[in-house]
């Protein structure tokens, strides 16, 4: 049918077939070739740097599982935990789908901590890459809400008790706290109304965390990726293309990482089920330990350290906000930690506290773990707020490599 | 580099702090005698389930915990996991009365169950439970090997350990019995299991440790159904990755070999 048209324009002759054509319109297949094949990338990034494709490849596996579990699932109290027990039970391979959402959770949040940890050692927030780091943190907070909004639907003991302590954590607020529970909630407890609040946010955050990834994704390929060096890559021999050579690396550390993944799937499920959640919610009955999954724990242990109620929210709310102001804090133009002695130990520092954090959120800052707690929270900030800013002072005379491809040298 | 590598150690302690301490939930609730540990096919990473034994269990569990105790995520249908053929659950299913909706009249009738139907549950309500047992509702059994802390090896305790109590026993509430392995050392429930209680179809004698060994193991299949499919599915899978992992490593090797 294009026959005579084309006739006209030999030039176009040439290139027939679908995909030019396609790309000529819409260039979907030369972006792709641009971004993902050509794309220049610095060539000494270590393991750490897996982390970012391993969260995309995860996330897309907890939208394709949670859309199944979704078809499933009764959002209501009294129906709730009945069709978690249908799909594991009857639902042909729903314990598997359930078990790999699940698992996906832990695994997204660990690599999640991984990946954050990674930016903060390398000084991959700095300058030019603030809207990358930031738009990292909103999603680290849009998915720690996602994952909060998840647990709660099983509606076993934990979810409920979690949501309700949750629930009570932001009654503490001054003024709006109790206004705001009842606006969340749906009631004075956790109920059908806030099973189904959750379940929508639950989904409406997913997606929306798919979208915050692709600007994430976009942001990261207008400044190209930091490196463990910290340096721009002074030209083409500082930089690989990122296929064959990343995408081979990638799928190296994708498949360790599933490798892991299948393990506590298939062998260690009660690594990430809480025994507890298999009994149903029961609002008169309080289980003997309320503990939230361990992601939260570092900031349920700053909660409890801190000995006002409202003082403790503030401390754990702050403790992620103050991460967004990093880029600003730190004033040293060095980025990675290698170079900066002081600033490499207190990193060391904040991750064996963060860690610490943990563990008081699992041992409810009791006895000796209290103390522990309160110094570890006072080191978290006074490390954004005090360490890092001065650490810049203690930098002076500091060579740098001249470019990525002469230091790789040098090192081996 | 040192510092990357202490950062990753670090970051590896993290994923492994929950890891940690997972035995506590097995110390909480009141003091009890220390559980003997029992050897059960279904431990360990490719545990897997004597189904001969788990059909015993479910005459346990039919002839004798049923009367108190629901069950009520199990369907039917769902025995046929056990070994048994769609013919045997239809009939299995077919012995018991469930709730039928109502006749013309408008007044409820029951009706023989079917394959799709769940468990009966003994009790039409939470409260009705509780009234008949002295005021403690006897727990759903669904998930009970998994949530019941110290799980397969204190229920066989608990079922084989009543006896005579000390002398400074007094029971805290009517109908309370003695037994070390509850938290407390005392019960609601009375002794469930005795000699020849249960008839199996297969000869095995039915000794109360045999028909507790058995209901058991009914109570650990029940609570975890996929666990044998679970093990086999994964041992596959990681063999899989395993493999694949040594070919995306020599293939990342040659390609980077003209970058090192």
């Amino acid at each position: 049918m294009t026959d005579a048209g084309s006739r006209d324009r030999p030039d176009e002759q040439e290139k027939a077939g679908l995909v030019p054509w396609l790309d000529a319109r819409l260039p979907v297949v030369s972006a792709f070739r641009r971004e993902y094949v050509d794309y220049r990338t610095p060539r000494n990034l270590n393991g750490l740097w897996n982390f970012g494709a391993i969260l995309t490849v995860v996330l897309l596996v907890m939208l394709a599982t949670g859309i199944f579990l979704a078809v499933n699932y009764t959002p209501t109290a009294a129906g709730a935990f009945a069709s978690i027990e249908a799909i594991d039970r009857q639902l042909p391979s729903g314990w598997l789908l359930r078990s790999i959402h699940v698992t996906g959770a832990s695994m997204f949040l660990a690599a999640l901590y991984i990946h954050l940890f990674r930016g903060l050692y390398y000084g991959s927030y700095k300058a030019p890459r603030e809207v990358l780091w930031l738009t990292g943190l909103v999603l680290l907070a849009m998915v720690m809400l996602t994952a909060f909004a998840g647990y709660v639907l099983p509606w076993g003991q934990m979810s409920y008790w979690g949501a309700d302590v949750a629930g009570k954590a932001v009654d503490a607020i001054p003024g709006v706290g109790p206004w705001l529970e009842h606006f969340l909630q749906g009631g004075d407890a956790p109920g059908d109304v806030s099973l189904h609040r959750f379940f929508i946010l639950h989904m409406v955050l997913a997606f929306a965390v798919l979208g915050v990834v692709g600007i994430h994704v976009a942001a990261l390929h207008v400044t190209g990726s930091n490196n463990p060096l910290g340096i721009e890559p002074r030209g083409a021999g500082d930089t690989l293309p990122f296929h064959p050579y990343y995408t081979s690396k990638d799928a190296l550390g994708l498949i360790l990482f599933a490798l892991l993944f299948a393990v506590v799937v298939f062998f260690l499920p009660d690594v990430v089920f809480e025994a507890e959640n298999f009994r149903p919610a029961n609002p008169l009955h309080t289980p003997a330990d309320i503990e939230p999954e361990w992601y939260f724990l570092p900031f349920y242990g700053i909660l409890q350290s801190v000995p006002s109620k409202f003082g403790g929210l503030l401390a754990s709310v702050g403790a992620i906000l103050v991460l967004f102001l990093v880029p600003w804090l730190d004033r040293s133009p060095i980025r990675s930690a290698r170079f900066r002695p002081l600033y490499r130990a207190c990193m060391g520092v904040l991750v064996v506290c963060f860690v610490l954090l943990g563990f008081v959120g699992r041992h409810h800052a009791q006895g000796g773990w209290m103390i522990a707690g309160r110094i570890a929270v006072v080191y978290y900030f006074a490390h954004f707020l005090v360490l890092l800013p001065l650490s810049a002072r203690t930098e002076r005379g500091i060579v740098l490599p001249d470019g990525i491809a002469g230091a790789g040298r040098r090192g081996a | 580099m040192r510092g990357g590598v202490i950062l990753r150690f670090v970051a590896l302690l993290g994923l492994a702090a929950p890891l940690c301490d997972m035995s506590r939930a097995a110390a909480q609730a009141g003091p009890h005698d220390r559980v003997p540990h029992q050897a059960w096919s279904f431990e360990g990473p490719l545990g897997r389930f004597d189904l001969s034994a788990v059909q015993r269990g479910y005459a346990v569990y039919a002839q004798v915990c049923s009367a108190c105790h629901g069950m009520k995520s199990m369907t039917y249908g769902d025995l046929a996991a056990t070994g048994l053929t769609m013919e045997q659950v239809g009939r299995i299913a077919a012995t018991q009365q469930v709730p039928g909706g109502v006749d013309a009249q408008g007044d409820p009738v029951t009706r023989a169950a079917t394959p799709a139907d769940h468990f009966r549950d003994p009790f039409a309500n939470p409260a009705a439970a509780a009234a008949a047992n002295n005021g403690v509702a006897p727990p759903d059994q669904s998930r009970l090997a998994l949530v019941y802390p110290g799980g397969p090896d204190r229920i066989y305790a608990v079922l084989t350990g009543y006896r005579e109590p000390p002398a400074a026993y007094r029971p805290s509430h009517a109908g309370a019995v003695y037994n070390p392995y509850a938290s407390g050392r005392e019960i609601a429930m009375p002794p469930p299991l005795r000699d020849g209680q249960v008839v199996y179809t297969d000869g095995t004698p039915a000794t109360t440790a045999q028909e507790a060994r058995d209901v058991t193991t009914f109570l650990a299949w029940v609570a975890q159904p996929h666990l044998e499919a679970r093990h086999r599915l994964g041992a596959q899978v990681v063999l899989y990755l395993l493999f694949l992992a040594v070919l995306a490593f020599l293939l990342k090797r040659r390609l980077w070999s003209d970058v090192h």
